[in-house]
């Protein structure tokens, strides 16, 4: 048979042409209905908040977390706020314009949820003093700056503890990103937990340098697992870890987020974050004109720290335990790095009876008794 | 077969011209159809992607900031490009150019001295032209591959910084954290345009480009390289040394890409961190071709560039668009200008019947 190839040709265009002519003019009544409507709702002055966040938001993880969190505060603060969030922004010299744009855009509040926007941050909220920043996880603040930070450590003490108390070859696998005091203390802590029901258990890390590379994370698991790792751990975003584990067939333990989805039998509880009550008390502040510059650490007392759902197989006399544990963390009776606590090399870093001082722990930069390998300088 | 790509004699001049209205025009029809299918208002996502981000002078001046690195890169490459050596490692020269400058900034933490600027610029020159040497010396004198040298090199780059950063030039007052400490003033490039962020790597990455020009235009050895990459044979003939086209085309390319590092780091950062660049390094081939290799043209596409970088933010911002769309769109758009560009040197025929389309009956044995 033979085609006409010019008359298909012009028959195509014909077609296209309409089918985007059909498609702009429904565009152009669409938005002059918006607008209509629009009109109709009167404004409302609503405090607007802005979120940067270092990652996609994605299913699971750090960033994943802070956005269920501005979900929970928009939901309680209701036509009071108005929010919005910009995702996968690189730290350092993109950051600073991001900010500054929701900044000058007229957002009043402006959570950076990320270590690398701490001088970007202190840098437009110079240029914007009637702003109000909350960066997380940094050290500088300044009249309209405040730092954020949840203690992460008394989540991976008690995850520890399930940890010390499931593992039979006494190896626990922990995949680790960088060698900054943050992630060393959620490893010397889990450490603490681990060998306050299990002294001889010990913790082998792998560090990807990297919070997100699913392929890194699960190399370095896998290699836990051969190592004679029955449980592994990680202090990265992926689910990589808790996957590998699923199909090895040993337990994992996931951080930022409740990762049971991705392991049903090998899941065994995860440190969670909920920023929730903090950014609804933040808003509130602001609302009422009670904003003030602070540095705020919570943790399991106040509802930031969680333990995810513990996995069926743990057994109840262990859940006791860590609700017991929890409870005394809650009430004060309790810290994760109470003396005595010795290095690795033995020496007595914290004496019994004292427990280690905030800036003590916000600088840590050794390992704990129990972890094995040298921490990379 | 019913369409055919079929050579042109010689290059279309017309097309030279019509080709960026195509891609333009295929981009925004595309974009129309995605942005519509995922229910996003199109002409709002064009004006985000494209007006938005340019709508004030502050505007101006980040997309200025980011013309600077990437406009620096593609020059450098496109001198080797030009000689057929492919230097893909200008992310890596970038990332030295950054450690040496930013290394002679922190040597030299209390000198407010006038001259610490230009030593730290010619400092990452240097870096950057002894990253891309490695390439050039393993080419010349093993005829190893420099795509995947140079490439290799920069995730060595990568590494040589984070291990700085984390390690002998942490910052002792950052609690640990991965970062240098801030540079003083006297390292730190001026502000240009008041109001802005935009400084004084942008009048010195125009002056690379008008040095580029002059350089591939007017000078004997821009002439040489132009002539090895159309035609190696003849080069080869008339005695133009393959050798020197190498050492020149990489060098060229770590030089620039050097001064762009020094220009972040100097620049909108202050300071070293574990990453100093989006990728710049990486993008700046996209921008060479797409400037073919042209200053002119390269000053055209870093800027169409630095704006696809402001307007996926816009987007983000105004529209609530997620970045994976953004992301897409991005691609679309540099898709369709490559591939207009085969247009240039070649002509689509219809062809009403496919010539030697193998007979059934023969296929069957």
């Amino acid at each position: 048979m033979k085609l006409n190839v010019k008359a298909l040709l012009t028959i195509a265009v014909v077609v296209i042409v309409a089918l985007v002519g059909v498609i702009v003019y429904q565009q152009l009544q669409l938005s002059e209905a918006q607008k209509q409507i629009a009109k109709l709702e009167a404004p409302v002055a609503k405090l607007r908040v802005g979120f940067v966040y270092v990652s996609p938001i994605g299913d699971a993880g750090w960033t994943y977390q802070h956005d269920r969190a501005r979900k929970v505060m928009e939901k309680a603060l209701g036509a009071r706020v108005e929010t919005k969030y910009v995702e996968n922004v690189p730290e350092g010299a993109e950051a600073t314009r991001v900010i500054r744009e929701l900044a000058a855009s007229g957002y009043k509040l402006i959570f950076t949820t990320s270590f690398g926007y701490m001088n970007p941050t202190i840098k437009v909220a110079k240029q914007f003093p009637d702003t109000f920043f909350e960066h997380n996880s940094g050290y500088k603040r300044a009249k309209n700056v405040s730092t954020y930070l949840a203690r992460f450590y008394e989540g991976r003490y008690l995850t520890g503890i399930v940890a010390g108390k499931m593992t039979k070859s006494n190896v626990i696998g922990y995949v680790a990103a960088f060698p900054i005091p943050e992630v060393v203390r959620g490893i010397n802590a889990f450490t603490m937990g681990l060998r306050s029901v299990n002294p001889a258990a010990e913790v082998k890390v792998i560090w990807v340098n990297s919070w997100f590379d699913p392929g890194r994370e699960r190399e370095a698991a896998d290699a836990l697992i051969a190592q004679g790792a029955d449980i592994v751990t990680h202090h990265t975003d992926s689910t990589a870890t808790t996957l590998a584990a699923e199909e090895a067939g040993v337990f994992s333990i996931g951080y930022h987020s409740d990762m049971s989805k991705y392991g049903a039998n090998a899941h065994l509880t995860a440190s969670t974050h909920d920023w929730s009550a903090y950014y609804i008390k933040r808003v509130n502040d602001v609302l009422d004109g009670a904003w003030k510059s602070e540095d705020v650490w919570w943790g399991i007392k106040d509802g930031m720290v969680k333990l995810a759902r513990l996995n069926p197989a743990v057994p109840k006399a262990v859940a006791d335990l860590v609700a017991e544990r929890k409870q005394a963390i809650a009430a004060g009776t309790l810290h994760p790095f109470a003396g005595p606590v010795r290095s690795q090399d033995g020496e007595v870093r914290v004496p019994a009876g004292q427990t280690m001082a905030d800036e003590e722990l916000l600088r840590m930069d050794w390992y704990v008794e129990g972890v094995l390998g040298k921490l990379p300088k | 077969m019913w369409v055919k790509l079929e050579p042109r004699a010689e290059p279309s001049r017309a097309m030279i011209y019509v080709s960026p209205l195509l891609a333009a025009g295929l981009t925004l029809a595309t974009g129309f159809v995605v942005f519509t299918v995922l229910g996003f208002d199109p002409l709002a996502a064009f004006h985000a992607f494209f007006v938005a981000p340019i709508d004030d002078l502050y505007g101006w001046g980040e997309l200025g900031l980011k013309v600077a690195p990437l406009s620096l890169c593609a020059m450098g490459l496109a001198v080797g490009f030009r000689a057929n050596v492919w230097n893909i490692g200008a992310e890596g020269q970038l990332t030295l150019g950054a450690i040496c400058g930013g290394g002679l900034a922190l040597a030299f933490p209390d000198t407010e001295s006038a001259w610490l600027l230009p030593g730290m610029i010619a400092a990452g020159v240097v870096g950057g032209m002894a990253w891309a040497a490695i390439p050039a010396f393993l080419k010349t004198h093993f005829n190893a591959n420099e795509i995947l040298v140079s490439l290799m090199l920069t995730y060595v780059a990568a590494l040589f910084l984070s291990y700085l950063v984390f390690g002998p030039w942490r910052d002792p007052q950052g609690f640990g954290f991965p970062e240098t400490r801030q540079f003083q003033d006297a390292a730190t490039l001026p502000i240009v345009l008041d109001g802005t962020r935009l400084h004084a790597g942008m009048p010195i990455a125009l002056a690379v480009l008008a040095l580029g020009w002059v350089f591939m235009m007017r000078s004997f050895l821009g002439y040489q390289i132009r002539v090895a990459g159309l035609a190696g044979g003849a080069a080869q003939y008339a005695g133009f040394s393959h050798k020197r086209m190498v050492w020149i085309g990489l060098l060229a390319g770590g030089g620039a890409a050097g001064i762009a590092g020094v220009g972040e780091a100097a620049g909108p950062i202050g300071q070293l961190l574990p990453s100093i660049s989006p990728g710049y390094g990486f993008a700046a081939i996209i921008v060479a071709f797409v400037g073919r290799l042209h200053p002119v043209g390269i000053l055209l596409a870093s800027m169409l560039m630095a704006l696809l970088y402001l307007g996926g933010e816009a987007a983000q911002m105004n529209l609530g668009l997620p970045s994976a769309v953004t992301g897409v769109f991005q691609g679309t758009l540099l898709f369709f200008l490559l591939a207009s560009d085969v247009l240039i040197n070649f002509r689509l025929r219809v062809v009403r019947r496919a010539p030697g389309r193998v007979a059934p009956t023969e296929r069957a044995t």
